[in-house]
């Protein structure tokens, strides 16, 4: 319920100083991004958290919903003139290939184990940036074109349109997204996540977390249960990806590597392995953070790093914990009293 | 004979992967942790080499050994910052995390101090390359100085780890830090250790990448690096014969799929044989089985 | 721990709202307030550094000498990491800082993210070095380099009017905009030219420190001159490793190998004999060029390549349209775009990156291409 209400709060805040003229432009040109991230940061909160996998391609998954639903608005852009509904159904579309592709990827990857899952997710995310890569699609009067090597071998008449061209990837997207959405898909986001976890299907892939043999000999279905977990955080990752790619008139499959799987695996790890109010409050300060330290000039990133690492060390480091108890000991039990 | 000279580059460049693999799988294997910031410190290694030869005209061979001194050094005080303080933390997670940090602390240095532009590395092998059937192949002087310090390095480490106290030590840390320190083992100090080792190897890896692909930037560690993780667990993270056997195949596999399949897409089949491999031996290829207890 | 994160998290969250304030930025009396955008850290960054620094001598040079129409200039670049989103972000930032006109985004993908921004704000763009079509595609953006697809079609026109070879290989990055956009062009237009394209291999951005299997195919292929439309970064070992391989084409570049011979420590001899088009020559000797040559070198300590100078005809580019338009620094961001638009079409501008360059509605800029040969280790017209 708090987290509801952080969001809801945090939302009705920022749409005062929206209307007020309050805001400044960076801020309201982050609004979508972090509404982006927090929702990767939930999704992927599944997969590491709860069901306790390190995955380590979640970007791959955000990549297939942003391309799926960029693509399906670009063509539908004359058959589907208004904004709202074409939107949607491309959201839609994001995660549902998305969700696909997290099932075929979960049967074989679900099989793994510990650093081998994660070095197999990694490589599910890479192959699917290079793929995608290597994609060609041009429409024109005879009808769409696919090629799998270059623009010249698609063979289109002059006056046809790229949808697709390779690592150029998709330009011209319409802007659909804005802070709304994307609010409401955080919404939604939180109440899959929030009602996955509490509900017997949470209980179960929990049990299957903590211990493996135990759960699966009183009957629980590791492999239903895990490939639950995994293919709804790919649909949530698909989502994001559509709502990302609505937001930017350029898209390319070289944005969707490693470094973005890791970045939100950072956002995860940050706010706390299974805490999903967790990661929406780092996935907002990390995105931020960056942008907040824009006065610094060259050393911007150099500060970030070393913020990052000592943020990880103050909130993770067992002696870290054990001086806070000591000495912020009270102020948090009284703060927590007023929170509650 | 193309075929044979595909074959050759494969194996050249698989050495880089796999001497880069030898320090990650070394880390691993022992401190039971994914060191993200590996390929960074390599990159580190190959700028403390340049700055010898380069700005001190110092002999090829001391910068060698600079580079060694520099990473070490940055190896253990990386380790005492940001790894240590993180053992026994409530998941294994947040040292990864950190390491990711390290990383991006490591490129930003270096991109303030050396500046963004890409500088070019010296050879710091003089010998001649060696050409085969009348110089329709050719296998390079640093490819087989690589290989060689491969197979040397395979050996001491193999010898160390099995045959000295110390090795011994970290063999125990790595089963079972509690039991070892019960032992009278200081867990710290061996994995202070093992880093030290990993990262001096890391400098060694730095400078022969650089000298086989004489290209120097603030991120030219970070995608060798992600790599050599890879041919790591391809076979089998933690086996030390598994690394360099790893890093080859990884190596002749990439050139091959690019000489026959599609230069675009050799990335992909490189990781997708990873994962059929994989879902086949799920501990990679010479790596120890799982024991599941109850 | 979550007690103490919701703790950090509030307060975060409070300066972050501060923060999140919109100040309203000052209008200084007199400047006129110029945003840049580029990747100053991560992978690109060799190329938003160089962008920043020839935009900033060419700043400081125009204050010395009074400013622009009496109003003095001030220029911020913002870090976009090479990244889109980042660029956005940059761009939004600028906004707050009261920005008037933008010189960038230095990299194409960023700057078609930017440009769909700057249109909708009617602020005026000028691109040194975006070479992507969409780069420019409002009627607000301009640019000073070559787009992809002419760099592309005068590279083919010029190996096939000038009959440099009859068999050739092109390798190009497959992953990277600036790289297969020019190749797009190449391959269409080499159907018009005498020659044939007999090998067209890729790499890709995660793999490109070994070229020995395109450099083999090349070589099989029988190929006279070998087509390279990529940086000078990786030119620098493609170099390397042919004369390793005993492999000696024609090597023909574009803009983007610009630069290669300042690259530190690379051995010149192995590029001798590279043939390139390029909008500027460091080593050219007319006065313009060797002033900011020189000033470059004692600033940076290196020699300025092809985006410096593109960023330093920028600002002047910038300096002209002003003029031009009789702009003043207290018109708004919008008033000064409808102002530049019509006065880039007007003016005609002599430069260290070309001569008599001038500008069609389009915001391409119409100038000839320069190739140059390399030779002795320094540049030679042809």
């Amino acid at each position: 319920m708090i987290t509801y209400a952080i969001v809801i709060a945090a939302f009705v805040i920022m749409q005062i100083l929206r209307g007020t003229g309050h805001i400044s432009s960076l801020f309201e040109g982050l609004l979508v991004p972090i509404c982006v991230y927090v929702i990767l940061a939930v999704s992927l909160n599944l997969v590491v958290g709860i069901s306790g996998e390190l995955s380590l391609g979640h970007a791959g998954f955000m990549c297939v919903g942003a391309f799926a639903s960029a693509f399906f608005t670009k063509c539908a852009q004359n058959a589907i003139p208004v904004s709202g509904v074409r939107f949607a159904l491309a959201i839609l579309i994001g995660a549902v290939v998305a969700a696909v592709l997290g099932v075929l990827i979960g049967i074989p990857v679900l099989r793994l184990k510990g650093d081998y899952l994660a070095i197999v997710t990694l490589a599910f995310g890479e192959i699917i940036k290079n793929v995608i890569n290597v994609f060609y699609i041009g429409r024109d009067v005879n009808g769409i074109h696919i090629s799998m090597k270059d623009k010249f071998s698609l063979g289109m008449e002059a006056d046809g349109e790229m949808l697709l061209n390779g690592p150029q990837g998709i330009t011209g997207i319409p802007k659909d997204s804005s802070f709304v959405v994307g609010f409401i898909l955080i919404l939604i986001t939180l109440f899959i996540a929030l009602n996955l976890i509490n509900s017997r299907d949470g209980r179960a892939i929990k049990a299957i977390r903590d211990n493996r043999i135990a759960a699966s000999s009183i009957g629980i279905n590791i492999t239903k249960y895990k490939l639950m977990a995994f293919t709804i955080s790919s649909a949530l990752a698909g989502m994001a990806g559509a709502l990302y790619s609505h937001n930017l008139a350029t898209l390319q499959a070289s944005k969707f590597n490693f470094n973005t799987s890791i970045l939100v695996l950072v956002f995860v790890v940050l706010g706390g392995i299974g805490n999903i109010r967790g990661s929406v409050i780092a996935a907002v300060v990390l995105t931020a953070l960056p942008e907040l330290l824009r006065g610094l000039a060259d050393y911007r990133m150099l500060i970030y790093a070393i913020v990052l690492i000592v943020m990880m060390l103050f909130n993770w480091a067992p002696k870290a914990l054990e001086w806070r108890e000591r000495y912020l000991g009270r102020f948090f039990k009284k703060s927590a009293k007023e929170g509650e | 004979m193309s075929f044979l000279s595909y074959l050759i580059n494969g194996i050249s460049l698989g050495s880089v992967y796999a001497i880069i693999a030898l320090g990650y799988t070394m880390v691993y294997g022992i401190a039971k942790m994914l060191n993200f910031a590996h390929g960074d410190v390599i990159m580190v290694g190959g700028y403390a080499a340049l700055t010898m030869m380069l700005s001190l005209n110092a002999h090829p061979l001391v910068g060698v050994l600079v580079a060694i001194v520099v990473c070490t050094v940055l190896g253990i005080t990386i380790e005492a910052v940001a790894y240590r303080p993180l053992r026994g933390a409530a998941s294994p997670l947040a040292v990864l995390i950190t390491a990711i940090g390290v990383s991006y602390f490591l490129q930003n240095v270096v991109l303030l101090i050396f500046g963004s532009n890409p500088k070019s590395f010296q050879s710091v092998v003089p010998l001649p390359d060696l050409k085969l059937a009348d110089g329709a192949l050719t296998i390079t002087a640093e490819t087989i100085v690589t290989i060689t310090s491969c197979i040397i390095i395979m050996i001491v480490l193999t010898t160390f780890i099995n045959k000295t106290k110390t090795g011994q030590a970290m063999q125990a840390v790595s089963e079972d830090k509690g039991a070892a320190q019960l032992m009278g083992i200081n867990v710290n100090k061996t994995i202070a250790l093992t880093f030290a080792i990993g990262s001096g190897l890391a400098a060694v890896a730095g400078v022969l990448l650089c000298s086989a692909y004489p290209s120097l930037s603030p991120y030219t560690g970070s995608m060798p690096g992600i790599k050599a993780f890879v041919a790591a667990v391809f076979g089998g993270i933690g086996s030390i014969p598994g690394a360099m056997l790893g890093g080859i195949l990884l190596g002749v596999i990439e050139i091959l799929a690019k000489a026959y399949i599609s230069s675009q897409l050799a990335d992909a089949i490189v990781f997708a044989v990873l994962i059929v491999v994989l879902l086949v031996k799920p501990t990679g290829l010479l790596g120890k089985p799982i024991q599941e207890k109850v | 721990m979550k007690k103490f994160n919701k703790v950090i998290g509030a307060a975060v969250a409070a300066a972050m709202v501060a923060s999140a304030v919109a100040v309203p930025a000052a209008a200084e009396e007199g400047t006129f307030k110029i945003g840049g955008i580029g990747p100053v850290t991560g992978a690109a960054a060799a190329y938003g550094s160089a962008v920043m620094n020839g935009a900033q001598i060419a700043v400081d040079e125009i204050n010395e000498a009074g400013g622009v129409n009496g109003a003095q200039l001030e220029f911020n670049p913002q870090d976009d990491e090479h990244d889109a989103e980042k660029s956005v972000n940059a761009y939004n930032t600028l906004k707050d800082w009261g920005m008037q006109m933008l010189l960038g985004s230095v990299t194409s993908a960023p700057c078609i993210a930017v440009e769909a921004e700057a249109v909708n704000d009617n602020m005026f763009l000028l691109t040194p070095s975006g070479t992507a079509v969409e780069c420019i595609s409002g009627d607000n953006a301009f640019r000073v380099c070559f787009s992809d697809p002419a760099q592309g079609t005068e590279s083919a026109k010029f190996i096939g009017e000038n009959g440099l070879a009859t068999k050739v290989a092109v390798i190009y990055d497959s992953s990277d905009v600036y790289s297969s956009g020019i190749y797009d062009a190449f391959q269409t237009e080499a159907a018009n030219q005498p020659f044939e394209i007999v090998a067209s291999e890729s790499f890709t951005a995660d793999s490109k420190t070994d070229f020995s299997v395109q450099l083999q195919k090349a070589k099989d292929s029988g190929a006279e001159l070998v087509y390279l439309p990529f940086y000078y970064n990786e030119a620098s070992l493609v170099f390397q490793q042919a004369a390793g391989m005993d492999f000696a084409p024609l090597w023909f570049g574009v803009d983007g190998m610009d630069g290669i011979l300042s690259v530190e420590g690379f051995d010149t001899s192995l590029a001798e004999g590279v043939m390139l088009l390029t909008p500027f020559s460091a080593s050219a000797e007319d006065e313009k060029t060797q002033s900011f040559v020189t000033k470059y070198q004692d600033l940076y300590g290196e020699v300025p390549n092809q985006f410096a100078a593109d960023a330093y005809d920028g600002i002047y580019i910038l300096k002209a349209a002003l003029e031009q338009a009789g702009a003043t620094a207290d018109m708004d961001a919008s008033a000064i775009c409808d102002a530049l638009k019509a006065a880039m079409q007007e003016i005609t501008y002599d430069g260290i990156t070309g001569t008599q360059i001038t500008w069609g509605a389009d915001g391409e800029p119409i100038k000839a291409p320069i190739a140059v040969k390399i030779v002795n280790g320094a540049y030679e017209f042809m």
